[in-house]
């Protein structure tokens, strides 16, 4: 078995009396796509949050090619290549489609702060590069009609898209993707499906996501973690985890979770 | 560039360096001088507002680097013996290390917590001048000398300004001038990708965090840029009247800061100049008014604000959006 590139160790997050997350312990591969689902309120954002840095474990660590990255502020955790995207529509409004894409290639930049103000040679050629990774990225996910359109003019299902479009463009190592099918309709889910596949195939990501849409799920993952109230009820692959009674009787039973769509 | 915009730049310069002192030499209105040279290092100022703007940040503490700026300057001078062309510098840069120490701690305040701390600051600074005793308190300090001469290598650059027998022109030219390379620097910033940064910053702070922007350090870098140029309008401020009080930037002068950026336009490098030009010369010619003065610019101002949220500038871009 290959090394882990994430390690959840006993994370836990206690928010005054209310524990979001409890001891939870799990492993990622390389080139894995796994899944976190639950029920509402069940502790995946929070979980998500504290692995990208936005949000300090109370105890536990998280560890990205074994050394800790919990704690970190995010744009260190982002430079190391774990980035998430948002379960709440998260793009720069006021900037085209293209704009948001270039502008969060902010990584990859070598040139300095000067270099930025006066235009440097170096300041230049990576704009074009980044223009030109931009266009890759919007190609790859399918948005090239809209390219020049306004984000806050974009319907739910392509935010969505842009959102990932710009957590692809920091070239992360682990892309974690809070309910990337929220607000899509069958087709689209499916086509997105593909193509977060072609993510992890095309270019060795490792993928982690959160998502109600138990269909997509099922399709999509390696295997997949349960959360409930905060803690890891099962661990497995998309059939260990159906036939699972704990998850059945917490999660796949109810309403939260979509499962006939 | 393109064409367009460089004729638009020449003409600009044309204007500010040669038409207006021709025309102030013709009609005799040498009191243009004074009003003009107060615009322009208004303006300066108020494009270090602006950038916080568009950083997201609601600043209404400019006055508070003015006058640390000019206090600056004027204590090297009285009191060190420093010439003035190198008392600017330094006072932008102390305001800027100042705006650090302080911004490191309020950058994080979003909104109206921010805008409300800022407020406090320029009273902070006039109570921290009426104390100190290197201030000289509430006596202030006066008889400041003109700016000396500024030469390099026994290149005299700028004649000491006591032997000019202009010195009015002189102090036009040079805040002027100051104006001019003030919004260089900003167009510049706002144009690079330090400009981008600054507006994914202003439009989503955790969205921008997490495509691995440092946004504490931006935010101050930003917080230090603007107060450099508050600081280098107070020292000039402080230059022309050969003097400085604790009351020399109030509450009302950080108020109007903000109010030039708002009404020029936040989304245009220019708009702070434009504001300032407006404002300052509306409020002057509204003093035919006498006693309803306020109560029209106010007016006014609240109109404006509606029927134009975007500022003044929006009126002739017919595209949106662009700078
Ligand atoms: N900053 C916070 N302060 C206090 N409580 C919080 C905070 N963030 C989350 N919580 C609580 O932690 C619990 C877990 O929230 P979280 O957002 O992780 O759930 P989730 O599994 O993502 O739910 P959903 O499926 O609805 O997105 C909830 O009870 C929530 O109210
Ligand atoms: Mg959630």
């Amino acid at each position: 078995m290959t090394a882990p590139i994430l390690q959840i160790k006993g994370v836990t997050k206690r928010y005054g009396g209310l524990t979001a997350n409890s001891d939870i312990t799990f492993d990622v591969a390389p080139r894995e796509i796994l899944s976190v689902i639950g029920p509402n309120g069940a502790g995946k954002s929070t979980l998500f949050k504290q692995i990208a840095g936005f949000v300090t474990p109370t105890t536990g660590e998280v560890l990205f090619k074994g050394n800790r990255i919990s704690g970190m502020p995010p744009h260190k955790v982002a430079r190391l290549g774990v980035v998430r995207t948002f379960q709440e529509t998260t793009i720069f409004k006021s900037m085209t489609v293209r704009e948001n894409v270039i502008v969060a290639h902010h990584l990859r930049s070598k040139a300095s702060l000067l270099g930025f103000f006066f235009g440097s040679g170096q300041a230049r050629s990576d704009e074009e590069d980044f223009a030109r990774s931009a266009d890759d990225i919007i190609d790859f996910l399918g948005l090239q009609a809209i390219r020049n359109e306004m984000a806050s003019n974009l319907p739910q299902g392509h935010l969505r898209a842009l959102g990932m479009a710009i957590g692809l463009a920091t070239h992360p190592d682990v892309i974690l993707l809070d309910e990337p099918f929220a607000g899509m309709n069958h087709d689209e889910t499916m086509r997105m499906v593909g193509l977060v596949r072609r993510l992890r195939d095309e270019r060795g990501l490792t993928v982690l996501l959160v998502e109600h849409d138990m269909p997509a799920v099922m399709k999509i993952s390696d295997r997949i973690v349960c959360i409930n109230f905060g803690e890891k009820i099962a661990e497995g692959t998309p059939a260990e985890i159906q036939a699972n009674p704990r998850v059945i009787e917490a999660y796949l039973g109810s309403e939260d979770a979509a499962i006939g769509m | 560039m393109t064409q367009s915009r460089l004729l638009g730049v020449g003409a600009f310069l044309l204007g500010v360096f040669v038409l207006v002192p021709a025309f102030i030499h013709l009609t005799g209105r040498w009191d243009f001088y004074y009003t003009l040279t107060s615009v322009a290092l208004l303006s300066v100022s108020a494009a270090g507002v602006w950038l916080t703007f568009y950083i997201g940040r609601i600043n209404i503490g400019q006055g508070a680097y003015a006058l640390l700026g000019g206090y600056v300057s004027a204590i090297l001078m009285t009191q060190g013996g420093v010439n003035f062309w190198l008392t600017l510098p330094l006072a932008g840069l102390f305001c800027a290390a100042v705006s650090v120490l302080i911004g490191v701690p309020i950058l994080r305040l979003r909104g109206v917590y921010f805008a409300m701390v800022t407020l406090v600051l320029t009273e902070v600074a006039r109570l921290t001048a009426l104390a100190l005793p290197i201030t000289n308190g509430a006596k202030g300090i006066t008889s400041i000398p003109l700016p000396g001469e500024l030469s390099i290598f026994g290149l005299t650059l700028i004649p000491d300004f006591a032997t000019l027998e202009n010195p009015k022109l002189a102090f036009y030219l040079m805040a002027a001038a100051l104006m001019v390379l003030t919004y260089l620097v900003l167009w510049r910033i706002v144009n690079s990708r330090l400009g981008h940064l600054c507006r994914s910053l202003q439009q989503n702070e955790e969205l921008s965090a997490s495509i691995g922007v440092n946004t504490a350090m931006l935010r101050v870098l930003a917080y230090a840029i603007s107060s450099f140029f508050g600081g280098l309008a107070g020292a000039i401020f402080v230059a022309i009247s050969q003097s400085i009080y604790p009351s020399s930037f109030v509450v009302s002068d950080s108020v109007n800061f903000m109010l030039y950026c708002f009404l020029g336009g936040l989304g245009y490098v220019f708009g702070p100049m434009l504001g300032t030009l407006l404002l300052y010369f509306g409020w002057d010619l509204l003093s035919v008014a006498r006693e309803y003065q306020l109560l029209i610019y106010s007016g006014t101002m609240i109109a404006l604000m509606l029927i134009l949220p975007n500022g003044v500038l929006s009126l002739f871009d017919r595209k949106g959006g662009s700078k």
